[in-house]
Parts: C-alpha cells; sequence; structure tokens
C-alpha cells in the first residue's frame, strides 16, 4: 500500500467584536434575539440604502492582519460579490476581492516534535455576514440579524498535513483571536467558522490532487473528525483504482457523517467590481502606526520568552500562555514574588488555575490579585506559615479580599515553631492517646503520621512539620 | 398671474414675511394640477384617449394630506415667528426613485408598485426641513432607464407639456414636465448619463446635474452608483441655486457625498461674467451615432437651430464681457456613450439583485416549485424590458471571462474621459477654460413612439450630456432658445468639479441678457387649460 500525505488548506471567517456592525449602526451582536429584530433599511437592503463603513472593523481587521504578519495595504478596496440568495438581502455581498486590506501572512504552528510548522495566509479581508436561513415545515425562513455583522475571511494556503494540524490551527487561532481582543472568537455562537478543503497525495509527491470542501465543520472536534473521515474516504477510494472528484461535503455533526452537497460545477462566477457605494479605503502611516502601537506580544512569543528568561519548561510556558490575562498575571506575580519563577509557576499551574475553572473566570478578575500571591508564597518560604495554609489563605483572600498579611495576622494562622507551644501540644496528644502511644512503642511506627495529624490539629494546621516532626520523635521513644 | 408663474425664490420670500400663506400656495398648485395633468400613472391604464394624449400626466401619486399637513406647518411656524426654512410654502415634486417615508415609492416599476418606503431620502428630507412643500411623486422611465419617460410601469406617461404629441425626455421627465407647467415650482430628479438634463432641455426648464458627490445618494434607488447624481429642476437659474443650496452638503449616511462646505450660490447670481472663459467644442456640434440600417457609425452635424442657439448664447455672454474660447478639442467625448453602455449596465444589474422577491415588491402570484422559479417568474413578471435588457447586458459585460475585454476597458475610457475636462480646464492649461458651452441634446423632443423601442438609439440622446457623468464634473442645462416646431432647445454648461457657482453665474447671467427675447413670450401648449 502506498503511503498518504494529507494536504489541508482551510477558511475561516471570524466575527469581529465590535460594537456595532460593519456598514450600518445596529448592534453587531444579536444572539438569542428573535429573528429580524436587529435590523435597520441598510442591513435589511432596502431600496435607495447606502453603506457607511465603521472604522472600529478596519482597526480589529488590521491588528489581526499585524499578528497574522501580513501586509497591511494603506490603499484597499471593498468589492460587490454578486449571487442570490434569499438570506443576502441586497444580491451581493460587500466584500474585499484582489486588493484586499491585508497581503499574504502566515502563522507558525509549534508541532510536538518541538518543530514548528509555517501556515501561509493566502486571503485576509474585510466583509459582512449574510443572514441565517431556516427551514422549518416545508417553509423557508429568513433572519437578517447577522446581516452586515463583519468579518474577517482568512484562508490558509494548503500547509497542514492532518486532521491534528488543523486542529491545532484553529486552537491557536482562537486563542490569538482572543489574545488580540478582536473577536470572542466562540465556535458554538458562530464567531469563528471553518471549511477545510482536504485532499491526499502519495508521499513524495509535490502538487495537488482535487480536494473536497468540508462545510460546516463548526468546533474543533468537527474539523478533526471531519477531516479523519474525508482522508480515510479519498484513500479507500483511490487505493480502489478510483479518483476523487472536487466536492462539496457537508459535515453532519450529529451523525458524525459527511453527505455530498454538490459535485464541482463550473467555478461560480461572483461578478466582482468594486463598490461604488463605498471610497477607495485609504489609511495614513499614522493610522496605522496607531493601530500597531496597539499590537501586544504574540502568544508564541510569550510562550518562547517564557522558557527563555524564566527557563520555564515548555509545559508550563505553553499552559500560562494559554491567554493573556493570565500570562499577564504570572508575569506580574514573578515580579512581585522576585524569587524563583517557576515557585510561581507551580502555585498557578496548581491553585490560581482550579480557581479560575472552579468560578468560571479569567485571571483579570480574580479578587487575588498577583502581588497576593506572591507575598503568600514568601510567607510560606519564611516559614510563616506552611503550605497547607498558604493554599487555604489564597482562598480566603479571594474570598474576602484581604491582604494575606492580614487575614494570617487576624486569624492567628502563623506557624507554630515555638519549641515549648509545640512541646505543650504534643504533651497533650500523647496523654489523651494512651493507646496509640502503647501500640507505637510496641512496634506500630506507622503510627507516626497519625500523631502529626492529631498536633497540626490541636494546633490548627498551623505547626511548623520540620520541629514538630523532631520534638514528637523526641517524645515517642519517651526522651 | 397664478402663483405657480412666480419663482420659488418670491413664494419663500412672501411666504417667510407672512404675506402668503402656504396653504394658498398648495390650493394654487393642486388647482393647476387638476387643470393640466389628466389622470395620474397607473399600473392598469386601459385605452389611452385623446384626452389622455392632450395632458402631461406628470404624476404617479399625488400626497395630498401631507402637502396640507405640511403647509399647515409652515403656516403656524410664520405665525409663531420661527424661521420656517428658505423654501417656505414652495411646492415641489419628487421623482419617484426617491424613497420618502410613508409614500408609495415605485421606481416606475410593477416591482416597487406595492413598496411603501420606511424612511425618506436625505435630499429629499433637506428640502422638507427647508420648508419646500412635497406635492407628490412624479413619473419616469422604469428604475430610470430611458431617455423618454415612455418605459414606466405606470401609464400614461408623462407628455411635453410645450406640445403633447412629444416626450418629456427622461429620465426625469415627469420632474421636467411638472417643473414646465407649473405642477409645482421645483423638481428633485436624478441624472446618471443626462436623467435631468435632457428633460430640463426637452421642457424649456433649467435642470442641474452637480458634481457627483455634491448631494447625497441616500434614499435614491441606484442605477450607475458612480455616476447617479440627485439634482435640482427649476424654471430658472436662480431657483436651480437655492435648491441646491438646500440640498447640497455631507451626509452621514451616505460616504460618497463631499465633505467639502457647501458655497452660498445665491450670491454667485449676480456676479457678472466679465473675463469668465467660455469654451466651445467642435467635438460637441457633430455627433456620431450608429446607422439603424447598416450598424455603421456615421457622423452627422447638428441640427442649425441648435447650433445657431449655441453661438448666439456665446455672442450674448461675449457682449457681457465673457471670453469666447473656440476649437476646444474634447477628443473622447464620442466614446461616452459605449462606455456608458458598459458601466451603468453593469451597476445597474448588481443594483437590481435585490429586487427578487424575498422581503418586500412585487412577488409572483402564480404557483412556484422551488426558490429558482420563484426568483425567475417574480423578475420575469415584475420587471419591464428596459431593466431586464440591462440585467442582461451588465450580466454578460460584468462576466469573468469578458470583464477585461468590457468593464475593465470601459473603466480606463472613462477616466479618459474625464481628462479631456482636466486638460481644458486646467488653469495652467492651454484652454483655462472656467465652462464648457455645448448643446444639452443632438435634437430637440421627439414624438411618443419615434424612438422608443430602438434602445440604442435611445441611448444616443444623452451623448452630449453622459461625458459629465463619466468625469463626474457638474453641467447645467438651460433653455435657449424655441425651435421653428416650437419645441424649447436647451444651451449646457459644464465646470470644474465643484464649481457649480460657475453655472449659476453664467446660466444667470444668460437669462439676463435674454429676458426679453421674443421666444421666452411663446409658452407651453398645456397652458391653454389654465385660463
Amino acid at each position: 500500500m502506498t503511503d498518504y500525505e494529507t494536504v489541508i488548506g482551510l477558511e475561516t471567517h471570524i466575527q469581529l467584536n465590535t460594537t456595532t456592525k460593519i456598514f450600518c449602526s445596529c448592534k453587531a451582536d444579536s444572539w438569542e434575539q428573535p429573528p429580524n429584530t436587529n435590523i435597520c433599511p441598510v442591513c435589511s437592503g432596502l431600496p435607495g440604502v447606502l453603506p457607511v463603513l465603521n472604522e472600529a472593523a478596519v482597526r480589529k481587521g488590521a491588528l489581526l492582519a499585524a499578528a497574522m504578519h501580513s501586509e497591511i495595504r494603506l490603499t484597499s478596496h471593498f468589492d460587490r460579490k454578486n449571487y442570490f440568495y434569499p438570506d443576502l438581502p441586497k444580491g451581493y455581498q460587500i466584500s474585499q476581492y484582489d486588493m484586499a486590506l491585508g497581503k499574504g501572512g502566515y502563522m507558525d504552528l509549534p508541532m510536538p516534535d518541538g518543530s514548528m510548522r509555517r501556515v501561509q495566509i493566502e486571503k485576509l479581508h474585510l466583509e459582512e455576514d449574510a443572514g441565517k436561513t431556516k427551514y422549518e415545515g416545508g417553509r423557508r425562513f429568513v433572519d437578517f440579524n447577522r446581516c452586515g455583522v463583519p468579518l474577517v475571511e482568512m484562508v490558509t494556503g494548503p500547509d497542514l498535513r492532518s486532521a491534528d494540524e488543523a486542529a491545532q490551527y484553529l486552537i491557536r487561532l482562537r486563542q490569538l483571536l482572543r489574545w488580540l481582543g478582536v473577536s470572542e472568537a466562540d465556535m458554538e455562537k458562530g464567531h469563528l467558522r471553518c471549511d477545510a478543503n482536504v485532499s491526499i497525495r502519495p508521499v513524495g509527491f509535490t502538487g495537488l490532487n482535487p480536494k473536497s470542501e468540508i462545510k460546516n465543520v463548526n468546533s474543533i472536534e468537527a474539523v478533526r473528525a471531519a477531516i479523519n473521515k474525508e482522508v480515510e474516504r479519498q484513500i479507500e477510494l483511490v487505493e480502489l483504482g478510483g479518483r476523487v472528484e472536487s466536492w462539496t461535503l457537508d459535515w453532519d455533526d450529529a451523525q458524525q457523517r459527511l453527505t455530498k452537497m454538490r459535485s464541482k460545477e463550473t467555478i461560480a462566477d461572483y461578478r466582482y467590481f468594486r463598490e461604488p457605494d463605498l471610497l477607495p479605503l485609504e489609511l495614513s502611516e499614522d493610522w496605522r502606526d496607531a493601530v500597531l502601537a496597539d499590537l501586544p506580544e504574540l502568544p508564541l512569543e510569550r510562550r518562547e520568552r517564557f522558557m527563555h528568561d524564566y527557563e520555564l519548561p515548555e509545559y508550563d510556558a505553553d499552559i500560562l500562555t494559554g491567554d493573556r490575562p493570565l500570562s499577564d498575571y504570572y508575569e506580574t506575580a514573578v515580579e512581585a514574588y522576585g524569587g524563583d519563577p517557576k515557585v510561581v509557576s507551580n502555585w498557578i499551574m496548581n491553585e490560581i488555575l482550579r480557581m479560575l475553572n472552579e468560578l468560571g473566570i479569567s485571571a483579570n478578575k480574580l479578587v487575588l490579585r498577583p502581588e497576593h500571591l506572591a507575598e503568600v508564597i514568601k510567607m510560606v518560604d519564611k516559614g510563616t506559615i506552611n503550605n497547607a495554609t498558604g493554599k487555604s489563605v489564597l482562598a480566603k483572600v479571594q474570598e474576602s479580599g484581604k491582604a494575606p498579611g492580614d487575614i494570617v495576622a487576624e486569624e492567628g494562622l502563623a506557624q507554630v515553631s515555638d519549641d515549648s507551644a509545640l512541646q505543650a501540644a504534643i504533651d497533650k496528644v500523647l496523654a489523651a492517646s494512651p493507646e496509640e502511644l502503647a501500640s507505637y512503642r510496641g512496634g506500630k511506627e506507622g503510627l507516626f503520621g497519625w500523631f502529626m495529624g492529631q498536633i497540626m490539629r490541636e494546633t490548627r494546621g498551623k505547626a511548623d512539620p520540620g520541629v514538630t516532626r523532631e520534638l514528637l520523635g523526641k517524645a515517642l521513644k519517651g526522651e | 398671474m397664478s402663483l405657480m408663474d412666480k419663482t420659488a425664490r418670491s413664494i419663500a420670500e412672501q411666504v417667510r414675511r407672512g404675506e402668503l400663506s402656504a396653504v394658498e400656495v398648495v390650493e394654487d398648485a393642486f388647482e393647476r394640477i387638476s387643470a393640466v395633468d389628466g389622470r395620474p400613472g397607473v399600473l392598469d391604464y386601459g385605452e389611452i384617449s385623446d384626452e389622455d394624449k392632450s395632458k402631461v400626466h406628470a404624476f404617479i401619486t399625488l400626497t395630498k394630506d401631507r402637502a396640507y399637513q405640511q403647509a399647515q406647518d409652515v403656516d403656524r411656524r410664520v405665525s409663531a415667528g420661527e424661521d420656517p426654512g428658505p423654501l417656505a410654502g414652495v411646492p415641489i415634486t419628487v421623482k419617484d426613485i426617491f424613497c420618502v417615508k410613508g409614500t408609495p415609492s415605485t421606481a416606475g416599476s410593477r416591482m416597487l408598485a406595492n413598496f411603501v418606503a420606511p424612511y425618506t431620502a436625505t435630499p429629499v428630507e433637506r428640502l422638507e426641513a427647508a420648508g419646500a412643500i412635497t406635492l407628490g411623486k412624479v413619473n419616469l422611465d422604469e428604475f430610470t432607464y430611458g431617455s423618454s419617460s415612455e418605459s414606466s410601469a405606470f401609464q400614461p406617461a408623462t407628455r411635453n407639456p410645450w406640445h403633447t404629441d412629444y416626450v418629456p425626455g427622461g429620465s426625469s421627465g415627469g420632474s421636467a414636465a411638472a417643473v414646465a407647467a407649473g405642477e409645482g415650482l421645483l423638481s428633485i430628479g436624478t441624472d446618471t448619463g443626462g436623467s435631468i438634463r435632457q428633460p430640463a432641455a426637452f421642457c424649456g426648464v433649467v435642470g442641474l446635474k452637480p458634481t457627483y458627490g455634491r448631494v447625497s445618494r441616500y434614499g435614491l434607488i441606484a442605477f450607475g452608483s458612480s455616476l447617479d447624481c440627485p439634482g435640482p429642476v427649476a424654471r430658472n437659474v436662480g431657483d436651480a441655486a437655492l435648491m441646491l443650496s438646500v440640498m447640497a452638503g455631507e451626509d452621514r449616511c451616505d460616504s460618497t457625498a463631499a465633505t467639502l462646505q457647501v458655497p452660498d450660490y445665491l450670491s454667485s447670481l449676480d456676479k457678472d461674467v466679465r473675463g469668465l472663459r467660455i469654451g466651445i467644442s467642435p467635438d460637441y456640434m457633430r455627433i456620431p451615432y450608429p446607422d439603424l440600417q447598416t450598424g455603421e457609425v456615421v457622423v452627422a452635424d447638428l441640427p442649425e437651430e441648435i447650433r445657431d442657439a449655441i453661438l448666439d448664447a456665446a455672442q450674448a455672454l461675449a457682449d457681457q464681457g465673457a471670453e469666447i474660447v473656440e476649437n476646444v478639442p474634447m477628443p473622447n467625448m464620442s466614446y461616452g456613450i459605449p462606455t456608458y453602455f458598459v458601466i451603468s449596465r453593469v451597476e445597474a444589474a448588481s443594483n437590481l439583485h435585490r429586487f427578487d422577491g424575498v422581503k418586500y415588491g412585487y412577488r409572483t402570484q402564480s404557483e412556484f416549485s422551488d426558490l429558482r422559479e420563484m426568483y425567475r417568474k417574480t423578475r420575469a413578471e415584475g420587471f419591464g424590458l428596459q431593466p431586464k435588457l440591462r440585467i442582461l447586458m451588465g450580466m454578460y459585460v460584468s462576466a469573468a471571462q469578458y470583464s477585461e475585454q468590457y468593464y475593465q476597458r470601459a473603466l480606463k475610457v472613462r477616466s479618459k474621459i474625464r481628462s479631456d475636462f482636466e486638460a481644458v480646464f486646467d488653469p495652467q492649461g492651454a484652454y483655462r477654460l472656467d465652462t464648457l458651452l455645448t448643446p444639452t441634446t443632438p435634437t430637440t423632443a421627439f414624438k411618443l413612439g419615434d424612438v422608443y423601442g430602438d434602445t440604442v438609439l435611445m441611448q444616443y440622446a444623452d451623448q452630449l450630456t453622459v461625458p459629465a457623468n463619466h468625469a463626474g464634473i457638474p453641467a447645467i442645462s438651460i433653455p435657449g432658445g424655441i425651435s421653428s416646431e416650437g419645441l424649447p432647445i436647451g444651451l449646457q454648461f459644464q465646470a470644474p468639479d465643484y464649481r457649480e457657482d460657475t453655472l449659476f453665474q453664467v446660466g444667470h447671467a444668460y437669462e439676463q441678457a435674454t429676458l426679453d427675447a421674443d421666444w421666452r413670450k411663446i409658452k407651453p401648449q398645456v397652458m391653454k387649460f389654465v385660463e
């Protein structure tokens, strides 16, 4: 059997999180609003209306272009893409064709073997969304709420080599979009939509074979599953001597099945021409520079830096740069702490991430500020409190908003390492547990832990474990 | 003298001063309409009677209640000491290609016969806010596609008030005819290839195509979006200047509307023309057109009466101190129509996509089995011949395999046409013109039915007007005489971008110089109904 290589290109539509739509002043977000309640003459294509470009959409598009290493054209154009569909109220979509906002670009994907896969960006342009069509009881219903929502369409080259890589691309893209703050990138809500172009070829062959286009793969899992199914189908077909034809396939997520929508027709002619209702989009260099000034350090760059500057393992760096608030949190905590960055990483990966998961919020929303975390770690380092107390103090800060030092003082949580106080506690426990003492002295040394627990309970967890262990050992031996 | 024979400026003055009530003015306007207009255009019009043939039929919809309400409001403002606006009490008509809230906005098409607009077009809103009173919506070629107003789905079609066997021109035929017959004092039209100037010339009134972008297109049902210009139709240059000053200016609903400040156009009226450089071009005095039998392009001189009108006008202005510059070359003007054929059709076909039976307007009444059939039947039944021809041609020349050959090429020619004007208006150039004087049309008005049916020849009626649309520059048509047949002749002045003031200046000077000319004493034929 021949060895096959999978060739995948992804076409994504990204909904920008602007306040208003791209060409009118309706709200951009109409999630869960009743149909046709967030529309106006402009976005519903009434006779005589004209589009007026929303600058915020351009700004977010430009920011994304810059993050994709795409060249931002200072002069770009909008074009009409003409086709008939009931949810396209003007009968054309205002899009960008040959002179789009972004030119070229790429995204680097870290591969499991430590290498990078460079995915070229072939198209990056602004456009308006269409509405939604729903079939019910043999009738077709149209909802224009989504018409005019600003989108960036981004198309990759045929550079991805497996379903996992395609999934990786979407995960990294989603991370980037949220990192930049240009999209909520919620696939379930259609903020990030994806079509996949899939073909196979014998390993070593560098040309491109006919591809199928899979529509409607709108979750990371769906992308993975649909591509794997399609690759399987294509290999089977070719092995049986068949030839792959350019089909458009629809992914049915519920059935986990691909169905054929249409076979290759003559390529649709959209009769693109410049949108005469909008002026060319002219951006000044000053405008562009001002937008780029807002471009933050990107997740992969920060990941590299964390590994290099803080000597974090790749695993830690990856998790800590998973989203921007978390990585900012980490850096602020490291700075406030001043000690080993790996120690801060451990605290965050264990304690803070659990807290975030439980609360379902992002790091910048925590009452427990990174400075608080640093203070707690320092107290543990100094032995003022033990590890377990440290963890509970974190929770108390989050609940009360009080400073860790105040909580420790108010609740008397400082560690007891004073010999006489500890000795008193030990004496009390031993006196109260004559049977256990006898067993221990009779050889059941496993009871040592039980005694430690009793002492911790007696001191309400404040006993310095090192000192206690030493004193308890002596006391048990009767010294 | 009826109030409808006065100027808009004098009516507004009197209403503003409280000497005349807006309600009285509106009463006069409706009286005139009932005298001369005959029945309004309708879809199911039946027989065209002899009575029909003697009337103007400018209107599709009369908005009487709205008009009286507006008039009462103006009168209330005057008596309350509020400023009722510079057009207080001036009755106007609106070409039925503009959306006006709560009124049918039909575009002269069955497709939109039942469409009631939920919003008002910016220029109409501005006119009404300035105190103008909308009498109704006037007829036009379907979707503005034509030069005779015969193609409207609403019949009887508008007739020329000077002679009702003749067309009023188009597509703003209803506007020009209404103003000529005193059915209102002003009208708002649109000009994509000559649709204001050509009917203005045919009906002996003033029509201005402003610079592209000078007046907002918001609410204008689009034909050729890169060419469409709303503009005033009036009986004299001063009224047109007043009307433009109200309509023009920046609009946050139209990003192609110029942000340039609107000058005081009325102040340019009284500037004399001494030293003004006025060009005359031989290229506008002979016209190429396709021979109907052979299809060959032949070149013909303009009718002598029209040439003479231009030369007389030049002389009259020279007598006032203007410098006449002859033999100005406009080498690319003859490509105006072919270029227009391509560009306007591509834009028109796309602009018509939205009329699909899904959201508003006409939807087929017959059975359909699927979406495609619904589209096909709706558009086949809803559109008349002219929109269909534009869709066919527009789709053809913008198809991927032909676009380079036609559409992209037409865009290049368009910029060449523009460069002709840039060269002659260049203040450092050889000609340094302030304005170019030409005829507005190759002929005076033609008879109903004479040209209609020949789409190509009909289009050639616009050949002297269309270059200004390609170039985006302003141009005005003013009455310049009456032909031996008793039909008006139009003079066209063109000027550089945003120099509407020059057009008003030179137009007004010509008007003043010919105030007592014999031809100005001749009145339109339909005025016989007014005695």
